[in-house]
């Protein structure tokens, strides 16, 4: 395992795989699934409190105790204080740390798995963020995987945790489990028939909080949103995740719901805007990231509804991670204007995109 | 309450009045044009109405003056929301059930438990009480108690688990 830098990060992009897979296929609505666990080390202060000395000392024994657990076999560690700007750019906008921890000045790191699915943040809010992902709607797995690293590395840490709090956090509105379980769903039917606020209020009034792909304060940009458990303590891990599973499998329904009633009543309308969209990823010359996203998410529509190849869905996966700023400048080696991106960015989706077979328009008539 | 309505977080009149409803319980809150600016809480989605119940909590347990492990203040936690180190959670006990109340499920934690780290502490705890006795009775000059107590630490060292350091 070594540490730091380019070379490591273009191995994993080069994958050409779209990251978040886990061993699963991608699948319709539910892009994946993500439990992170916050843990903090007794009696150290919390990342936000603590000397940049104390966040330091800590931040390498984290690093060596997460690197030397055998998930993390053939992983990759960073000090995020020896990687450049692009580099935490494509760690962000591939999940595997937050906005937050990419932009801290010192003591910040990340151990992850080679396949990605497991990604360790050190010194964000927390000691310990702890996070495993999956493909589409797997709880489970998710949970098994990221319950057995915690409990390895109990092994060597010791835990900050009080028996009637559970794990003490910095925040309290992380107490307890210190567990957030969270879905990534694409809702493009939902957002086109204009019900999606109303999904949103009722997901809120659950006890659940829904924003956009990067957490608190993101746009919910390409129709994706991604929807959370909010309270972590009065609960144990498996009734949040059954009660968020439960909340989520009705916006799904809701989803296929709005998706069936569109074709039924507007297929034109769906059918101009999915053309047009396809249209533009074939021919077009300047790119925002929020347009691509936008009609890379219809794409993905128009894999769920039969119109492109069922394989193009985890094409377009890995293009909405891709065509984002960073990995745009972190491929060309060095900073690039947003109006010379947006060239840039339209010129590999027209590549990606000359090898798409045309739309299928002949669907089946939806059932009554 | 027939005064006019004041803001909950400063003493200006109130012309915002915001509902939140968490596990179906109503939590109000009345504000002045400018707080909910100064709060950055303008995204009403991010907005969390804990910021504002805290406020008369945080008032009403100024005797924390600040938490003996870390020099963690209320104050501090008014400002960032977060607290300094584990240790804090005792140290403002006072003021975090009613504000966890409106958080979450419970008070109490149900779920999983790190079982070699609880049976790492209680053991280090039991070696650090024996310590303690070893070196009172040698000092009391009570050479049969040590000669036990000296026994029965030899005993838990040899029990302890792994990684004791």
């Amino acid at each position: 395992m070594k540490e730091s830098s380019g070379m490591d990060l273009s191995k994993i992009i080069e994958n050409g795989k779209a990251p978040e897979n886990g061993g699963h296929p991608a699948e319709p609505i539910v892009l994946s699934t993500r439990i992170r666990l916050a843990r903090n080390i007794d009696p150290y202060p919390f990342p936000g409190w603590a000397k940049s000395a104390q966040r330091c000392v800590l931040q390498e024994q984290l690093l060596e105790s997460v690197a030397s657990t055998e998930v993390m076999n053939n992983g990759i560690k960073l000090d995020l204080s020896n990687t450049d700007e692009f580099e935490r750019l494509v760690l962000v906008e591939r999940h595997l740390i937050s906005r937050e921890l990419g932009e801290a000045e010192d003591g910040a790191g990340v151990v992850f798995s080679s396949d990605q699915q497991l990604s360790v943040m050190i010194n964000e809010e927390d000691h310990l963020r702890l996070q495993a992902v999956a493909n589409g709607f797997n709880f489970h797995s998710t949970w098994q995987t990221v319950n057995a690293l915690d409990t390895s590395l109990e092994d060597k840490l010791d835990y900050a945790y009080s028996t009637e709090l559970g794990y003490l956090t910095a925040c309290p509105t992380n107490l307890g489990t210190g567990m957030r379980a969270s879905a990534m769903l694409h809702l493009p039917g939902l957002v086109i028939q204009d019900n999606i606020e109303k999904v949103i209020r009722m997901v809120n009034q659950l006890g659940m909080a829904v924003r956009g792909q990067f957490g608190e304060g993101s746009e919910a940009t390409g129709s994706i949103f991604q929807i959370s458990n909010q309270q972590t303590l009065g609960e144990n891990e498996a009734e949040i995740i059954d009660r968020l599973r439960s909340i989520l499998k009705a916006i799904i329904q809701q989803e296929e719901n709005a998706r069936l009633k569109i074709l039924e009543e507007k297929p034109h309308k769906l059918f101009d805007k999915i053309g047009r969209a396809y249209g533009i990823l074939k021919n077009g010359h300047l790119l925002s990231s929020e347009e691509t996203m936008n009609l890379l998410s219809l794409m993905r529509l128009a894999v769920d509804l039969g119109m492109l190849p069922q394989d193009h869905r985890s094409e377009v996966d890995r293009l909405l991670v891709e065509m984002q700023p960073g990995h745009l400048q972190y491929f060309a080696q060095h900073s690039i204007e947003p109006d010379e991106r947006d060239r840039q960015r339209a010129c590999l989706i027209r590549n990606a995109y000359a090898k798409i077979p045309s739309l299928n328009f002949d669907l089946p008539t939806p059932g009554p | 309450m027939a005064k006019p309505e004041q803001c909950s977080n400063c003493s200006k009149p109130a012309t915002i009045h915001l509902t939140q409803i968490i596990n179906n319980q109503i939590h109000k809150v009345d504000l002045c044009e400018d707080c909910p600016h100064k709060k950055s809480v303008t995204d009403s989605e991010a907005f969390s109405l804990a910021d504002f119940l805290l406020k008369p909590q945080m008032d009403s347990t100024r005797e924390h003056s600040s938490c003996d492990h870390c020099g963690f203040t209320p104050a501090d936690f008014k400002k960032t929301g977060r607290f300094g180190c584990p240790k804090c959670y005792d140290s403002f006990k006072g003021m975090l059930r009613p504000m966890l109340s409106g958080m979450h499920k419970g008070l109490e934690h149900a779920g999983k438990s790190p079982d070699q780290v609880i049976a790492r502490c209680a053991a280090r705890n039991e070696l650090n009480t024996v310590r303690d006795a070893l070196g009172q009775a040698i000092r009391d000059e009570n050479y049969e108690e040590a000669a036990k107590l000296r026994d029965q630490l030899r005993q838990i060292e040899e029990n302890a688990p792994a990684n004791q350091d």
